[in-house]
């Protein structure tokens, strides 16, 4: 009994001297020694010849042409008035411009029919659906049996996933959060001066290094030369917490956030020790102006990191850009945009808050294939003479989408759990009513 | 979101509503994904408020009347078969099926079920009180078959 848990802990050991020395110290320093470069090759010939397979069985099936267009419906892009316009041509034009038909109801009800079947906004709030099957069990949508090669391939990958990778993934995070916890209260105690604050960004940088292996993270970094500097305010599109990692693996920045308790509250109070955040109480985030004026101090002294901030709001499923809150852009600061873009081949990034809980989301990622991404640093905006900060927020939205490749929404990301503003459902009726009435140019209408 | 969704759904299910409703086997189960999407509370059911979650269904002025026409008299809840009956109103109607001998019941979306269907839109009490001659006299001019139709992707 005794040689069976001496084995145990000498195997233990090994373990974790080897994790140690092949991804720990590398991570640290910031070279690689190749191994998940070779796990990534694989990785991706074993999908591509995944993806021929099943569309070989599917081309007899003419499922090929569902691959193709991921949407349900076609629909017609017209305006209401255009539609309407239509619907009434049959009847002689009456001298007034107002008209009202009993057919009226068919464009609203075709459109109402249309967003029940497949609408822009609830879509964002749950995972993509993937073009072609990853070999995940939780993609599986409607895949039949294919051949036994793909069962097998599939097989090996649920064991090389729960069994290998899953428990090295889970080390090393628990390695990286400790040692940032520890290195930055460490780093802490000395006084301020630049040894302290070269040594909280290098802290820092090598934790989320190591938590980014945690998660087998490859990540493209573009246009550097953008990178966001002192004083200005990065933001993001925001796709899961994973965000902070990926961006802070290439450079330090200051978050912003409410103040947690549990193991959150842990990470953030050692991290403001090291270098300033800006936590917020729960009670002091109602207060805008409260608020507004601690980011301004924040940027105005130069000496500070970049601020973090994700204007959404809320976790949105990459697939798009939803509305930017224009707090952040209120502040007259320098905006750094970046734009975040997940391959959904690797594994799903998007933390559905309503579905998982934080640590079945971070199991899952951590039994994905990997995490692949492509950040993109967009130049500095600034908000021009006379332009207000919405505005100006959309401007930046735009930017971030366009680049990102991600659809460019106005809806608001808070309807994940809030209602439609009834101004929204008053425009509508008000577009309709003109119709209905008429131009009327003295402005009686109303 | 959606991986189980079609082992729920059981294939003399699907044939029944194929046979109900023509639509075809793809675009049942991909329907069949959307209405488990929709349906935040799992229990198979829809209600009212699932559909109001919709925002743009929120702002449509006819909204809750569309609504109301997904559930049955008196009833609070929509099961799958419903749901699919009510979409099947809107599938075009296709040029094969206009000469064909029909079956025994008219399919759900022939023209003049279609009409029937914006009718009820009007008919809020259900008691067939405007009369149904004059309005679908009204309407005989209008291209009913493309106004009352969604092109559903295979």
């Amino acid at each position: 009994m005794e040689d069976f848990w001496a084995g145990v802990l000498w195997a233990l050991r090994i373990w974790l001297y080897l994790i140690i020395s092949l991804i720990m110290i590398p991570a640290m320093f910031g070279f690689s020694l190749g191994i998940s470069e070779t796990y990534m090759t694989i990785l991706v010939k074993t999908l591509e010849w995944a993806t021929l397979s099943i569309q070989k069985a599917n081309a007899e099936e003419e499922k090929v042409n569902a691959s193709a267009s991921n949407g349900l419906i076609q629909r017609e892009g017209g305006s209401m008035e255009k539609e309407l316009e239509e619907l009434r041509r049959s009847r002689p034009k009456p001298p007034e411009g107002g008209d009202f038909t009993l057919s009226d109801c068919f464009y609203f009800s075709r459109r109402g029919i249309e967003s029940i079947v497949d609408d822009e906004v609830t879509q964002r709030f749950t995972s993509e659906e993937l073009v072609s099957w990853n070999l995940l069990t939780r993609t599986n949508n409607d895949f039949q049996y294919i051949s036994l090669k793909l069962t097998l391939v599939y097989g090996l990958g649920i064991f090389v996933r729960y069994c290998i990778l899953a428990p090295l993934r889970i080390t090393l995070a628990c390695i990286g959060l400790t040692w940032l916890v520890i290195g930055t209260s460490a780093v802490g105690f000395l006084p301020n001066s630049r040894v302290k604050f070269w040594l909280s960004e290098w802290v820092h940088v090598m934790c989320y290094r190591i938590c980014a292996r945690g998660l087998s993270a490859t990540i493209h970094y573009h246009n550097r030369e953008n990178k966001p500097k002192k004083g200005g305010i990065c933001v993001a599109n925001h796709t899961s917490p994973i965000d902070i990692v990926i961006l802070c693996n290439d450079g330090c920045y200051a978050m912003v956030g409410q103040v947690h308790g549990g193991l959150m509250g842990i990470l953030q109070r050692a991290m403001v020790r090291s270098c300033p955040h800006v936590w917020f109480e729960r009670s002091e985030m109602k207060d805008r102006h409260l608020v507004t004026k601690r980011l301004k101090d924040h940027v105005n002294d130069k000496t500070k990191l970049p601020i973090l901030i994700f204007p959404e709001g809320t976790c949105i499923n990459n697939t798009s850009v939803m509305m930017f809150k224009k707090g952040s852009f209120e502040i007259g600061a320098t905006i750094y945009p970046v734009a975040i873009k997940y391959d959904p081949k690797f594994g799903d990034a998007f933390w559905n808050s309503s579905k998982y809980s934080m640590v079945s989301y971070l199991l899952r990622m951590m039994t994905s294939w990997a995490l692949v991404c492509n950040v993109w640093y967009l130049p500095a905006m600034h908000q021009q003479e006379g332009e207000d900060a919405v505005h100006f927020a959309n401007r930046v939205k735009s930017a971030i989408a366009h680049q990102g490749g991600l659809i460019d929404l106005q809806w608001d990301g808070g309807l994940k759990r809030a209602k439609v503003k009834d101004t929204f459902k008053e425009q509508q009726q008000k577009k309709y009513s003109s119709m209905v009435v008429g131009d009327d140019s003295s402005g009686n209408s109303d | 979101m959606g991986s189980r969704a079609s082992t729920l759904l059981r294939e003399e299910e699907i044939e029944e509503i194929k046979k109900e409703t023509g639509f075809s086997h793809s675009q049942i189960t991909r329907l069949y994904s959307r209405f488990t999407s929709l349906d935040k509370g799992e229990n198979g059911t829809l209600s009212r408020e699932d559909f109001q979650r919709i925002p743009e269904l929120a702002i449509n002025p006819l909204g809750d009347r569309i609504i109301n026409a997904f559930f049955p008299e008196g009833e609070d809840q929509v099961n799958f078969k419903g749901f699919m009956r009510t979409l099947a109103h809107f599938r075009p109607i296709e040029d094969n099926e206009k000469n064909k001998n029909l079956p025994a019941s008219e399919p759900l979306n022939s023209r003049t079920n279609k009409l029937l269907f914006a009718f009820r839109l009007y008919d809020l009490d259900r008691d067939n009180k405007i009369s149904r001659d004059e309005l679908l006299q009204v309407l005989e001019k209008v291209d009913v078959e493309q106004k009352m139709s969604i092109r559903f992707l295979h």
